[in-house]
């Protein structure tokens, strides 16, 4: 309960961001750090709190912007449904990806490889038909408006972002406070036993799938709509698969606030480059890739883990004295 | 032994791993309600009936029945929510929880609610001795502590049949005794009870009945007194040479009696 709480002041306080913040390039910011947050939680939910660690969330991310994108520019279909549509086929491709995987018991580092091959072979499949615009893209024309999901402020789009995000984490509490969860949880740290107490992993691994596949398909319809432009290797070329995995690893994987707060850091370092390096065209990939690396090293558990970490000493030290 | 419908019913169960007959042909009847066991030398197939039984093998011929249901091909989940549970030799604590997240998960077999499960959780952590331990994570509990973990998870799913697969090995003598009254009271309880156990203080203590299974095969069954007087058990863990030793001192001392 007192998560949930803290989940709802920390929501209610990113709620006022567009009040209070005035300027338009701490507004873009705040809106690439909420949508990270997104992504990440998105990758969580399957990777964090279920252990399956998936190289490939761009299929998911991808389905959903290429679904907006082309229900609008070649059916003339509202993005208010295409953002319905490409949550629905994002579960869709999460659920064929995790049954054919889950039902062989593809684990590890094979159930890795075998979703990032699931991203790229959407990759180039967008790059060879025609209706996704192929290898030049799809550029969503301009129509600024709510009922076009294209709204003239950028306040609009970062309450659509607010929302979709807070469902995210709303999800990810559950999942902490839930028999599904817990579940879960159990499949992800001893399969067997959990098995043995009953638990299905197929079917506990496939909502899981479903959910985060959902969550990356609104993170691509959101993405769509803000910059307008997809091409194939935007919606489901690796970038989006390693930033939505590198931020919960960051933040600390299978806890809800992990996300956040690798969303925050690695925002905070890229900002921090740009300042004093400049565009160095791949340096914020190296310094991503520096970043796994020492995470992985020095803080398995990721910041929320340090963050546990260094509360827990400062009680101790807190004891100490007192009983000193 | 026979007389009322058994809760277990193992009909003809062989089951081959490449040139390793790890199970041949093996009947046996659990009775409900009561505590029997499963003993045999190393490598004898324990583990592997065990197994079988709970659906983690699928045995190559023969049929188990649970209830009077036929539960072969099954997976371990579904025979679970039949109400059968088996522990792990090697215990298998979800690490990085803790003990009542542990037990929670069997809890939710019956318990959708998490708060109710969070509660049965710590009522049976207090009926095996795990009560002082709650918030602890699991991958932090002593060996003895984790043997009750594999206990509390299994009791918390309120199975009809738990099949223990040595809950005592690795314990020291004064945690054996304090860990034979639980499996007492959870028999007491009305939960059937199959051990796998090597250690006879407690087989002789607590079970009614015992098989014993060597090289895949049922070598001998009855009360656990009868059961290690039998020459073919003592020939089984000791070897020929010894057995017949035994044999011909037993002779020795009865024939010089009668005389």
């Amino acid at each position: 309960m007192r998560q949930l709480a803290l989940l709802g002041l920390v929501f209610a306080a990113l709620f006022t961001v567009p009040f209070v913040v005035e300027s338009e390039s701490w507004r873009t910011t705040i809106i690439m750090t909420l949508y990270a947050a997104l992504l990440g939680q998105a990758w969580n939910i399957l990777g964090g709190y279920g252990g399956q660690f998936s190289f490939g969330h761009a299929a998911f991310f991808g389905t959903g912007a290429y679904t907006v994108a082309v229900l609008q520019v070649q059916f003339g279909i509202n993005p208010w449904l295409g953002l319905v549509a490409g949550g629905a086929l994002a579960v869709g491709v999460a659920a064929f990806i995790g049954f054919t995987t889950f039902r062989y018991g593809l684990r590890g580092s094979y159930f890795a490889l075998v979703t990032l091959a699931f991203a790229e072979v959407l990759r180039i499949l967008s790059n060879t038909v025609p209706f996704t615009g192929a290898g030049v893209g799809i550029l969503i024309p301009l129509d600024p408006g709510a009922a076009s999901l294209q709204f003239t402020s950028k306040a609009g789009f970062y309450w659509l972002l607010w929302a979709i995000t807070l469902a995210a984490f709303l999800t990810a509490w559950w999942i902490g406070h839930s028999r599904f969860g817990a579940r879960l949880m159990a499949v992800r740290d001893n399969e067997d036993a959990a098995r043995a107490l009953g638990v299905d992993p197929f079917r506990v691994k496939m909502r899981a799938i479903m959910l985060s596949g959902l969550f990356s398909g609104l993170a691509g319809v959101f993405y769509a709509q803000f910059f307008l432009y997809l091409d194939p290797g935007i919606a489901y070329g690796p970038a989006v698969s390693v930033e939505s995995l590198l931020v919960p690893i960051v933040g600390g994987m299978g806890t809800l606030f992990g996300p956040l707060l690798g969303a925050v850091a690695l925002h905070a370092v890229s900002e921090v480059t740009r300042e004093v390096i400049g565009d160095l065209p791949g340096i914020s990939l190296v310094i991503y890739g520096t970043i796994l690396v020492i995470m992985v090293l020095f803080a398995p558990r990721g910041l929320s883990g340090l963050v546990s970490r260094l509360t827990a000493r400062m009680r101790r030290t807190a004891e100490g004295d007192r009983h000193a | 032994m026979h007389d009322a419908a058994p809760i277990l019913d193992v009909a003809g169960i062989s089951k081959r791993f490449g040139g390793l007959q790890a199970s041949n042909n093996i009947t046996m009847q659990v009775p409900a309600g009561k505590i029997t066991s499963l003993i045999g030398p190393n490598g004898a197939g324990k583990t592997t009936l065990f197994a079988l039984i709970t659906g983690f093998h699928t045995p190559d011929a023969g049929e188990v029945r649970f209830k009077g249901e036929v539960i072969t091909g099954l997976a371990p989940q579904e025979i679970a929510e039949r109400g059968m549970i088996r522990t792990f030799q090697i215990v298998q604590p979800f690490a990085g929880q803790s003990v009542r997240e542990n037990i929670a998960v069997g809890a939710h077999l019956k318990i959708r609610s998490r708060a109710a499960a969070l509660e049965k959780a710590e009522d049976v952590a207090r009926k095996v001795g795990l009560g002082d331990r709650l918030d602890m994570d699991a991958a932090a509990l002593t060996v003895a502590g984790r043997k009750r973990l594999e206990v509390a998870r299994a009791l918390a799913t309120d199975p009809d049949l738990i099949l223990f697969d040595e809950v005592l090995a690795g314990l020291n003598p004064s945690e054996i005794r304090d860990v034979i009254p639980v499996i007492r009271a959870i028999r007491d309880q009305g939960v059937t009870i199959l051990l796998i156990e090597h250690v006879m203080q407690a087989v002789m203590s607590l079970s009614e009945h015992t098989w014993v299974l060597n090289q895949g095969e049922l070598i001998a069954e009855g009360s656990p007194q009868d059961v290690t007087r039998d020459p073919h058990v003592i020939e089984a863990y000791l070897g020929k040479g010894m057995a017949e030793r035994m044999a011909r001192q037993a002779g020795a001392a009865t024939g010089g009696a009668h005389e």
